[in-house]
């Protein structure tokens, strides 16, 4: 689980704490079996390839993972709080997992037929116990969100889409800087230079073929992104 | 990262567009130009010969000066910040320096993207506002234009997404600044929440809440709830209460909206001295 945890994860945890995850991997967080959508029904199965599709549809669908996998991921936090979480914590992770599930059905409901199937969450690396590991996840999720926003933006055809990808992909980098001030509060580390790079001042933007490999450690279906715009 | 140059960037999408600007060459732009070149090398000149070149990127240099105007206030607003003694309690100051940094890499990036020297563009700025603030001698409402700034900023340079779309290199680059705007205004409206003791201001948007109120409102005001024609609230929304307005705010935090350059301009002119 670690060594693939590792491999897996690529370039994008470089900068993250890893011990974060590594720390408490193996650590079983409440259930395994917790399903990202709403019902049952249509789900696919672990270990199902998703296919995202092509075009705009495949980055539509590529968010909607996304979103699927912070949702279930906030919803599980709240489900369990960390002992001793803040009445600060509480609000800004509750208020987080609103938007996130507001995002994911969005995405659905503007996907519609071509949405793809929710997914099934892996968060066992995951001490939903630990502060310090949700607070360390919540963080990448966060900028890897806005990395991918980002970086999807010019794969977008429709200008509709680019704008909607651009209305939330800033509430993603608000959430991330929120977090990251929790964890270290009040220094430059809400927006630090391991994310935004200090001599241009500019996020990053990382295409779905990096963001996707380092993503797929956390969920439990094979995603696959090969027709996505490059 | 190597810095950005626009005709760099062009040529990418189109190698002949030396070739389409004419007589101007690579080097032209690249500094290494004759005395009698240089005489013509303004600003206008060069938004035209790229105008003639590329009608559909004449879009885009608007969009980075819009942008730079933008940027040169913020730049001054927190430069001046930093550098007067006994505004920024010690404990903020690492966030002000940080955000001034990137403020002040956003404009070296954008003026060397459009060619001009160092301040060539930049407006006069009054951000007392003929004194109606007391911006640098009182750290609360310093916080204020801070976050008001952000804002905009956000709102302003998603306003301007649309546009770049046939520019594909210069939309990533604004929506890589665009982003930390969104840090930046996150983390300010944070600071404003604390020392005003108002738990009500967060890291996001709630409804259009938020003074001054045309950053929050405008043609596309902040309480929006229908994107892409679908009414959020319509949304399966299980796992947000549905009691009071929580799942209403929720929509309106979720997304962030737009602000046109016609409303962006109308926020930041009290603050340029005509």
């Amino acid at each position: 689980m670690e060594n693939n945890l590792l491999q897996n994860a690529g370039p994008m945890l470089e900068k993250v704490n890893r011990r974060y995850f590594l720390r408490s991997a193996g650590v079983a967080a409440a259930t395994g079996a917790f399903i990202m959508g709403c019902t049952l029904d249509d789900h696919n199965l672990p270990g199902e390839v998703v296919d995202l599709g092509t075009g705009d549809i495949g980055i539509l669908n590529y968010a909607y993972a996304l979103e699927q996998l912070e949702a279930a991921f906030y919803t599980q936090v709240m489900m369990s709080p960390y002992a001793g979480m803040t009445d600060e914590e509480k609000m800004i992770l509750t208020d987080i997992m609103y938007h996130e599930i507001v995002h994911r059905q969005f995405f659905k409901a503007a996907l519609g037929a071509a949405a793809i199937k929710g997914l099934t969450p892996n968060f066992d690396g995951i001490d939903f116990n630990s502060r310090a590991s949700v607070l360390g996840a919540a963080k990448l999720f966060e900028d890897t969100g806005v990395q991918a926003y980002n970086g999807a933006g010019n794969l977008i055809e429709n200008v509709n889409y680019l704008l909607i990808a651009g209305k939330i992909v800033s509430v993603e980098a608000r959430h991330a800087a929120a977090i990251r001030d929790l964890l270290n509060p009040n220094s430059a580390d809400f927006s630090g230079d391991d994310v935004v790079d200090p001599a241009t001042g500019f996020d990053k933007a990382v295409k779905p073929g990096v963001i996707l490999p380092a993503v797929q450690p956390f969920v439990k279906n094979t995603i696959s992104g090969s027709g996505l715009p490059q | 990262m190597n810095i950005f140059n626009i005709l760099e960037q062009f040529e990418k999408f189109d190698g002949d567009a030396v070739e389409r600007i004419g007589y101007t060459s690579r080097r032209f732009f690249f500094n290494k130009v004759s005395a009698k070149v240089a005489a013509a090398a303004t600003p206008a000149f060069l938004a035209s010969a790229m105008n003639k070149a590329y009608a559909q990127s004449s879009d885009a240099v608007e969009v980075l000066k819009f942008a730079l105007t933008l940027e040169y206030l913020e730049d001054e607003f927190y430069k001046v910040g930093n550098d007067t003694a006994g505004l920024i309690p010690s404990m903020y100051k690492p966030v002000f320096m940080q955000i001034s940094k990137h403020e002040d890499a956003h404009v070296k990036f954008l003026e060397k993207a459009l060619n001009l020297t160092p301040g060539q563009n930049k407006p006069k700025f009054d951000f007392t506002v003929n004194k109606t603030y007391d911006t640098f001698t009182n750290f609360d409402t310093f916080v204020f234009l801070s976050h008001a700034f952000e804002d905009t900023g956000v709102r302003a340079y998603k306003g301007q997404a649309g546009t770049l779309i046939n520019d594909p290199q210069i939309l990533e680059y604004a929506l890589q600044v665009h982003s930390v705007e969104a840090r930046h205004a996150s983390i300010s409206r944070k600071i404003l929440s604390k020392i005003r003791n108002n738990k009500a201001i967060k890291s996001w948007i709630t409804l259009d809440e938020g003074s001054p109120a045309p950053v929050y409102k405008g043609s596309n005001s902040e309480a929006t709830i229908v994107q892409a024609g679908a009414n959020l609230l319509d949304l399966d929304l299980t796992g947000i209460p549905d009691t009071g307005d929580i799942r209403y705010k929720a929509a309106t935090e979720a997304f962030d909206e737009i602000l046109t350059k016609e409303e962006t301009f109308a926020i930041a002119m009290p603050f340029i001295v005509p």
